[in-house]
């Protein structure tokens, strides 16, 4: 048998159906009798909602229903809930205004849900939403952070002056001061971090069906967590006990974040389906898509880093306004506080920081994780104010960090975190040969002579994943534990269906996973299947987001797993009448020690159902389940090292190298590990030279579709290298940290300080992204001028 | 209601359809045929891609009736699912693909080049691939399948 | 999108009858410009008269000193022809450039004439290149024929049946896209031939512009260097988000320095 356990590139099992066009995506489910939604949305950033008039639509043809935000005020339908509350640094509670599922009496951002219409077809509803006529009072509005918190900006809540959500804090205020008002150097950067659109291609559907005999809901949906979904929308939106709700969330057309949060879509069909009792569709259009998918970053920063005269750190100092948008999304408040604030050690001994974050409400769509969450935001201020006080001291740019570098492990931060393992010495390493750092200079010179500046930039960085030890997370405010569960059952004869709360929308976990069950049983892939997406199948589960689903995910198959072999053994001992504690398992085999009997594990499987001879006070069966709760975050950690190429002419900016050398943890499967190393790539690039959501000034988006939002093509990029150091996980049972966000961590601030090395011969220090054409080609104007 | 009738993957089909559907409404919701996908309404995500009389175009943004008397082929025409065309299995060989919504487009786009260029240089696969977007792969391991499915089917 | 009655005639008369009886009709070659604009709904004609089944508009004819093009002829086999690469290769690298692969098999060299969008690249090459549009009624000059951003002289029920290029004795297109729609910022289509030398402009202003001082300037040296120091007046020009008026004055003397480079 081949090896398909822990390490082998084993091809995906998933891929045929995807190839083959098989696969079954939300919008391909269609079910009996089923209506179709069209919504009506604000075309308005914000405005007083005077008069809504459906009379028409009604009367349209095909027209089944039309509801407004009163039809579901009147039936009881609560505010779609945060799942993670950050406090003010002073203890009291941020302010946390309703969101409702259609706006209440005003609207807050273009895309804000107004008026559901419902008919028979999908051509019907959108027709008949044309029908109605919504009276909106214009009142200002703010899309951007840093005007929402002046004195004279539009106040988007009653309840949150100032715009203010919360002011956060973390670090030792007084001990910081000191640190800089004693340091030789200290330098500065004021900063944006562009907001971003996720822009996963399966655009979001949801599908909601009641049975009345039963008064079961079945919600279909593109959801990254079907689970938390049942939990929020169950508990909080719609009141349907969760025996009586079933969320499906099955073949998923990708999701960065995207599709972890609960949206009023899918509250609204659910809800409509059991008044209509009917199943009620919609599938968003890509337009709706830019308006209502929950957006990313879009922080405004000031750092400061105090060094001493030999390069090393002695204290890091930031403000930060974070956009929340007009509402509060599922794990917003988190993404800036505890997913970004937490990490700006970075990989560095730095012994004190001061990091205070400002959520502000904005007229713009609701922004929360997107692919890193926080934690590109963290390491690209500090990476490039290393690369700032690397020029300005005159060191190398790889020394200052090297000199600054964790090299003692577990290392508590001043911020929090404890990092378990790592080596990033070593990684740094692996990335300079990757990325041919020594010999740049030459390919610098031979660009210059082409009329081409020419830059390279490192980054490197930590993060903090496999979210999250429960404890921990409760204390610092979610809502829910962060555990994950997985539930092995052997059948009869020994195969394996394996059920996790993890959720795969491309990362190839019916394979991984299958993968870790080979590992442990001693069996090929082909005897596995994973299941997962259906709240009707998978026990429980809390999702994939964060790079958690090996991390916690395959941690609780490990646990189940244990299970199973204990189970096994007990089974086999009778079997081959000898005591439990004498009988190993090793390779499919049970065994006795130091005899030669043995059995396998499938005779074990068939006992354990055919229990004709079987130990007492045993029951039967082989299928076992594990709740795992991770002790600490795992952390995985790269340097990234970008190359790029300018035409001073154009300001356009061809990258002409990326690498990227990640400790990741232990790897399951290359393959996948790879593919998911690019694709965090492929983000990252598109962060620093592509990707901008714009609004104006009166908060209408700017960037509503492919037309004028830029989505990485295949021509923006050149093949990528990439390479591991490994250092494994010491606090769970696969040694795993977790690789789905490390190339969209690392990668923007490798990519803008090789923009910025390509300039600073014209004295540049900061480029902020995305580095567009006409952006680069100004800072050349205005430098050479 | 006018009728459109058509070949779709080798076989003849007829429907009435109201004169404003697109060529991917009547592939999908007509024919059940869900493996061609919509990711976007301004035609420059490529997901909806099929063939249209042998070449490449966006379903997406065609009237099911300028197709009529065409021969359309869907990427289920591909595969019966059990054995895969030498292009899906370079695709899953060299892990083309990562949640497989963009992969049908991607891959009829792609054999419209074979088709015309049996062995494209990087340079060529990518910039063919100007009106497909993936959002997972960062398109390395697509040019690497589209290479090695083009040098199995013959290139 | 709204619906409507769809024609498919194969001849330009049923065509043109069918145009007669509409209430608010529309002529769709490829439909690569329409179609996109009434799923927008910002177009909803009655009818829809299909050109694509019209042999009369199709192939392309060569015969040294012009090349003209069927009005329903594809950017994709524009690219492809032997005739045009011959003829005039700059005309064939033009229409390999024009949106993507799939775009370029439906769309037409007659739809986008009609639609006229100011950043699209056919409006260059016509100028440029100093083409005739051929209708079923008439014959107008390109200069005449592009009159503002999707204006053009073209009456209701008039189709466009071929487009006429004369061949020049060189000529070059230099494009700089906008990143996220593929459309020219800056397109400048550079030729000299007996319809003498000519610098035309797509996509920075809101209509095909030709640049006088640089025609001069290369009438008397066909040369890079010839063009040092010639700009055109940001003034005249759209500003985006992403592109300003400035930004594009400046591409417009880079892309026609580049085109004069890449006429050899």
């Amino acid at each position: 048998m081949a090896n398909e356990g822990i390490g082998a590139a084993v091809r995906r099992k998933e891929d045929a159906r995807f190839l083959t066009g098989r696969a079954n995506y939300t919008d391909d489910i269609n079910r009996p009798g089923q209506l179709y939604m069209v919504l009506v949305r604000s075309p308005e950033a914000h405005a007083e909602l005077v008069r809504i008039d459906t009379a028409a639509a009604e009367a349209a043809d095909g027209v089944v229903a039309v509801f407004t935000g009163a039809d579901l005020e009147a039936d009881g339908v609560g505010g779609i809930p945060c799942a993670w509350a950050v406090d003010h640094e002073d203890g009291t509670p941020m302010a946390e205004p309703v969101h409702p599922v259609l706006a209440q009496g005003r609207v807050r951002h273009v895309g804000d849900p107004v008026v559901a219409v419902i008919a028979e077809t999908k051509a019907q509803a959108r027709a008949a939403a044309g029908l109605v006529d919504v009276e909106y009072q214009p009142v200002p509005a703010i899309a951007d952070v840093a005007g929402a918190v002046e004195s004279d900006a539009p106040q988007i809540w009653d309840e949150a002056p100032g715009n203010i959500c919360f002011k956060f804090g973390i670090g030792d205020a007084e001990a910081v001061d000191a640190a800089f008002d004693g340091a030789a150097h200290v330098v500065t950067l004021d900063l944006v971090n562009n907001r971003l659109i996720p822009n996963a291609i399966e655009p979001r559907a949801a599908i909601g069906e009641f049975e009345p005999t039963s008064g079961e809901y079945t919600l279909y949906t593109t959801s990254q967590n079907p689970h938390v979904i049942r939990l929020l929308m169950g508990a909080f939106v719609l009141h349907i006990p969760e025996h009586k709700l079933r969320v499906i969330a099955p073949d998923v057309g990708g999701a960065f974040g995207s599709k972890i949060f609960h949206y009023a879509e899918e509250a609204l069909v659910t809800w409509a389906s059991g008044k209509l009792a009917l199943p009620v569709k919609w599938t968003a259009e890509r337009s709706e898509s830019f308006m209502s998918d929950a957006h990313g970053r879009d922080h405004v920063t000031h750092a400061e880093l105090a060094l001493d005269d030999e390069g090393m750190f002695l204290a890091l100092r930031t403000k930060t306004l974070a956009n929340l948008g007009a509402y509060i999304s599922t794990f917003g408040p988190a993404v800036p506080t505890y997913m970004h604030a937490v990490l700006f050690a970075g990989c560095y001994t730095t012994p004190v920081i001061r990091a205070v974050v400002h959520g502000v409400f904005t007229n713009t769509v609701p922004v929360d994780a997107y692919r890193g969450a926080g934690r590109p935001e963290a390491t690209f201020m500090l990476e490039r104010l290393v690369d700032i006080a690397a020029r300005k001291l005159g060191m190398s740019r790889v020394e200052i960090r090297r000199k600054n570098f964790i090299k003692d492990f577990p290392y508590q931060t001043p911020v929090a975190l404890e990092y378990d393992s790592g080596d990033y010495g070593g990684t740094l390493d692996v990335a300079l040969e990757l990325g041919s750092w020594n010999d740049f200079e030459t390919r610098r010179e031979e660009a210059r002579a082409r009329g081409k500046f020419r830059g390279i930039g490192l980054s490197t960085f930590i993060e903090a994943c496999g979210a999250a030890p429960s404890a921990l997370a409760g204390q610092l405010g979610a809502r829910a534990g962060l555990f994950e569960v997985g539930q092995v059952r052997v059948h009869p004869t020994g195969s394996v269906t394996v059920f996790t709360g993890s959720h795969s929308h491309g990362q190839g976990h019916e394979t991984a996973f299958a993968q870790i069950v080979c590992e442990a049983l001693g069996m090929s892939v082909d005897q596995v299947d994973v299941v997962h997406g259906d709240t009707g199948r998978v026990p429980f589960g809390m999702g994939t987001y964060g790079s958690r689903s090996l991390a916690v995910g395959g941690s609780a198959i490990q646990k189940a797993l244990e299970k199973i072999i204990a189970k096994g053994k007990k089974i086999a001992a009778h079997m081959m009448e000898a005591s439990e504690g004498d009988v190993e398992f090793a390779d499919g085999q049970f065994t006795v020690v130091g005899t030669d009997k043995s059995t396998t594990f499938g005779e074990v499987a068939l006992t354990a159902y055919v229990p004709h001879d079987y130990p007492e006070g045993l029951e039967p069966g082989l299928d076992e389940t594990a709740f795992y709760d991770p002790v600490n975050f795992t952390y995985p950690a790269g340097a990234h090292i970008a190359e790029v190429e300018i035409d001073p002419e154009t300001g356009v900016v061809e990258l002409v190298a990326l690498s990227a050398a990640d400790d990741v943890g232990r790897i399951i499967n290359p393959m996948i590990v790879e593919g998911q190393m690019h694709g965090g790539m492929a983000q990252g690039v598109g962060q620093a030279l592509l990707e901008a959501c714009r609004y104006d000034d009166d908060g209408q988006l700017l960037t509503g579709s492919y037309m004028n939002y830029t989505m990485p093509r295949a021509t923006n990029f050149p093949f990528f290298a990439t390479g591991h150091n490994i250092t494994h996980c010491t606090h769970n049972p696969l040694g795993v940290k977790g690789v789905g966000e490390v190339g969209a961590i690392g990668v923007p601030a490798a990519v803008i300080n090789a923009v910025v090395d390509a300039l600073a011969h014209l004295g540049v220090e900061h480029v902020d992204m995305p580095a567009t054409p006409e952006k680069v080609w100004r800072i050349i104007q205005d430098a050479t001028a | 209601m006018p009728t459109v009738s058509m070949t779709v993957n080798g076989k003849q089909v007829s429907a009435d359809v109201e004169a404003r559907t697109l060529l991917v409404e009547f592939i999908r919701e007509h024919l059940d045929l869900t493996g061609t996908h919509v990711g976007c309404d301004t035609s420059q995500c490529g997901a909806c891609v099929v063939h249209l009389d042998g070449r490449s175009v966006k379903s997406c943004t065609m009237l099911a009736l300028e197709a009529d008397g065409a021969e359309v082929t869907t990427i289920e025409s591909l595969s019966n699912g059990v054995e895969l065309h030498p292009m899906q299995a370079a695709f899953k060989e060299h892990h083309g693909l990562q949640c497989g919504f963009c992969t049908p487009g991607v891959v009829m786009s792609v054999l419209d080049l074979v088709s015309r260029n049996p062995d494209p240089s990087e340079a060529e696969v990518r910039d063919w691939l100007e009106g497909n977007l993936c959002r997972c792969t960062g398109y390395h391991n697509i040019i690497k399948s589209v290479q090695a499915g083009a040098a199995a089917m013959g290139g | 999108m709204e619906n409507f009655e769809f024609h498919g005639p194969s001849t330009l008369d049923q065509a043109l009858a069918a145009m007669g009886a509409a209430e608010d009709g529309k002529f769709m070659a490829g439909g690569q410009s329409l179609l996109p604009v009434m799923k927008l709904e910002l177009a909803a004609p009655s009818d829809v008269i299909s050109l694509a089944g019209i042999e009369a508009l199709r192939g392309i004819e060569a015969d040294g000193t012009t090349v003209t093009i069927g009005s329903a002829v594809t950017h994709a086999e524009v690219h492809e022809s032997e005739a045009v690469r011959q003829a005039i290769p700059a005309l064939a690298d033009m229409a390999g450039g024009i949106g993507d692969p799939q775009v370029r098999n439906r769309g037409t060299i007659g739809g986008a004439v009609a639609h006229a969008d100011p950043a699209a690249d056919y409006p260059a090459a016509l100028v440029g290149l100093g083409a005739t549009v051929v209708t079923d009624r008439r014959e107008i000059s390109a200069e005449d024929f592009f009159q503002g951003m999707f204006d053009t002289p073209l009456e209701d029920d008039e189709i466009i049946t071929a487009v006429r290029f004369p061949v020049p004795e060189r000529a070059a297109y230099a494009k700089f896209a906008n990143q996220a729609s593929g459309y020219a910022i800056a397109g400048v289509m550079v030729a000299s031939g007996d319809a003498g030398i000519r610098v035309a402009v797509t996509g920075a202003g809101s209509c095909v512009f030709r640049v006088t001082a640089m025609e001069e300037a290369l009438a008397a040296d066909f040369s890079a260097a010839a063009l040092q120091g010639i700009a055109v007046d940001s003034g005249d020009l759209i500003s985006e988000p992403d592109a300003s008026a400035e930004y594009r004055a400046h591409l417009v003397s880079v892309m026609a320095r580049r085109a004069v480079e890449a006429c050899g």
